[in-house]
């Protein structure tokens, strides 16, 4: 289990674990507020300002998967890979816009999700429910994959065991986690974040300069790069790799982009790192510094083509980095490297269970099963939520093969998207009844998953219908949606808007003190 | 204003076509790498623009 242990990278890496752990526990007390009170214990009393919502959305936007996963795609497939760098670069101008109204009326009003603002918004429970368990059923296999991301650099450190021992150190961590989040709720990540962040940019400093001067300049790595991928086309004519886009690849590679971008937010635990900011400024702040974890993410990308430069040959891409990592690096090191990626699952991990947990908690159980919860039974029911998410995840990544994990979080992606109307929609306009939007809701999701499963095995892109040409399962869902939903308003008319709204124009734009 | 400054950014991220090509290279990177990493710090500055226009 552990004869092949490369000790010197474990000492380090459970060194920096046990300090993430010592702080997890002791976030509770970090600018201390009543953890029994949901707005506290799940969204950290709305107190973070612009420093750490930077840290915090960071942390939980850029996750330990995308770490392993992005550099796995440019490892395989070369450019298509880079289709998270103009992702990346388009979220932040979308957010500056469109976040700080959510913000802004969710402040107002206190709410904790963004099926609160739904169910307020459209007096319509059925909307309500159906964009929580959308958002709970996206955000499911995603922590799961974080877990596939920590579980990858375990291996890397020389951990080898069968049956359930071979996950053990996962489940010691992941035990570890759940516990903090527990007790400090979303006090934990934020703190935590801080160190992770650090550690991923030092790590990524490092290997952007030393890898490249080991492997004979940037020149190099991108010549050797283009000699795999012309390899491998030379041998296989379909192969759809290089250091270029192929015309066929374009539609597919901007629609990934654009819908990726348009779902990111869509996410709860998008929107609970928002909705902690003390103010829609200190969103707006940040759609301009966080595109430095976009550089940062972009150059990850990188590290999948070094992997052809230093000659790795991997049968999984997933393991491109850390082999990579294990190669260039001295052991010391490795341990800290491996740590960066650890600890970075365990930020998003926190956040998705929590964000998971609030909106069970708020839109399922209250709205739906048990109406008279009172205030002060929703923080104990999250916390227990976090825990059966946890545990959920943990569970999946025992008993189901890895690639029906990676499916669902595809699949997860084409979901959300499918409440973006009923969120973005809804915060400038009251045009759509919910009834309407429900109904492209449900066309959105059922036409979504049908065109991804194609001949037993699940793809992110379909040709589109008129169009001729690929695009994003989830863009193409999104547009049949939003027919659906555009129809059936105009069909209704005024007659459906008796609804009640909660909310007034004024509630979206920021409180004259905020713009002082 | 606010919104065209926001607009441009996207535009050249999704415009594809134009920057899918190896040449010119800078540093050893082909330009469809290069111009990917510089097109994000030239999105914050339009962020950024755009952030001061509001505060206007």
């Amino acid at each position: 289990m552990i004869s092949h242990l490369n000790w010197t990278a474990t000492y380090v890496f459970v060194g920096f674990f046990a300090i993430v752990t010592i702080m997890g526990f002791a976030a509770g007390r970090w600018r201390a507020g009543d953890l029994d009170d949901i707005h506290e214990w799940g969204l950290g009393g709305r107190r973070f300002g612009a420093w750490v919502t930077w840290f915090l959305l960071g942390g939980d936007l850029y996750t330990a998967y995308t770490v392993i996963a992005v550099p796995a795609l440019v490892y395989a497939l070369g450019a298509f890979g880079f289709f998270a760098v103009p992702y990346t670069i388009i979220v932040y101008p979308f957010i500056f816009l469109t976040m700080p109204r959510l913000w802004n009326v969710a402040h107002k009003h206190g709410y904790i999700t963004g099926a609160d603002f739904i169910r307020a918004r459209y007096g319509n429970a059925p909307l309500e429910w159906a964009v929580a368990f959308t958002g709970i059923l996206a955000t499911m296999p995603y922590i799961a994959l974080q877990l596939v991301g920590m579980e990858k650099v375990i291996e890397g450190l020389g951990f080898a065991g069968t049956g359930l021992t071979a996950h053990l150190p996962l489940t010691i961590a992941f035990v570890i986690l759940a516990l903090y989040t527990y007790s400090s709720g979303l006090r934990a990540p934020a703190l935590i974040a801080f160190v992770k962040d650090i550690m991923i940019y030092v790590f990524i400093i490092a290997a952007i300069i030393i890898i490249p001067i080991k492997l004979g300049g940037y020149g190099a790595i991108f010549a050797s790069a283009g000699k795999f991928y012309t390899g491998v086309a030379a041998a296989n004519p379909k192969y759809p790799g290089g250091l270029i886009l192929h015309p066929a690849q374009l539609a597919p590679f901007i629609t990934l982009a654009l819908g990726s971008a348009m779902a990111l937010f869509m996410y709860p635990h998008a929107q609970t790192g928002t909705l902690a900011a003390n103010s829609g400024e200190s969103i707006r702040r940040n759609a301009i510094v966080l595109p430095a974890y976009s550089l940062v993410l972009g150059l990850i990308a990188l590290l999948g083509l070094m992997g052809h430069a230093a000659g790795i040959k991997v049968a999984n891409p997933q393991d491109i980095v850390p082999q990579l990592v294990l190669k260039m690096f001295p052991s010391w090191f490795v341990g800290f490297c491996f740590a960066a990626i650890a600890i970075g699952a365990l930020v998003p991990a926190a956040i998705m269970s929590i964000a998971a947990a609030n909106t069970f908690t708020r839109n399922i159980w209250r709205s739906a099963i048990n109406p008279a919860l009172p205030a002060s039974e929703e923080a104990k029911m999250a916390k227990l939520v976090s825990l059966i998410v946890k545990l959920g995840a943990l569970l999946a990544i025992f008993f189901m093969p890895t690639l029906y994990a990676i499916n669902l979080q595809l699949l997860g992606g084409v979901w959300i998207l499918q409440i973006f109307p009923a969120i973005i929609f809804g915060l400038y306009t009251r045009w759509f009844p919910g009834w309407a939007l429900l109904a492209g809701w449900a066309v959105g999701m059922v036409y979504g998953t049908l065109i991804s499963y194609v001949g037993g095995g699940w793809v992110p892109v379909s040709v589109a219908p008129f169009l001729h040409m690929g695009v994003y399962n989830g863009l193409i869902a999104l547009v049949a949606n939003v027919v659906v939903a555009v129809v059936i308003s105009a069909v209704m008319g005024a007659t459906s808007q008796a609804a009640p709204d909660q909310t007034k124009a004024g509630d979206f734009d920021d409180a004259p003190a905020l713009n002082a | 204003m606010k919104y065209i400054l926001l607009v441009i950014p996207c535009i050249i991220a999704l415009w594809t076509p134009f920057y899918n090509s190896l040449t010119p290279t800078l540093l050893g990177f082909p330009f469809f790498y290069w111009f990917l990493l510089v097109m994000i710090p030239v999105s914050a500055l339009f962020i950024a623009a755009a952030h001061a226009m509001r505060a206007k």
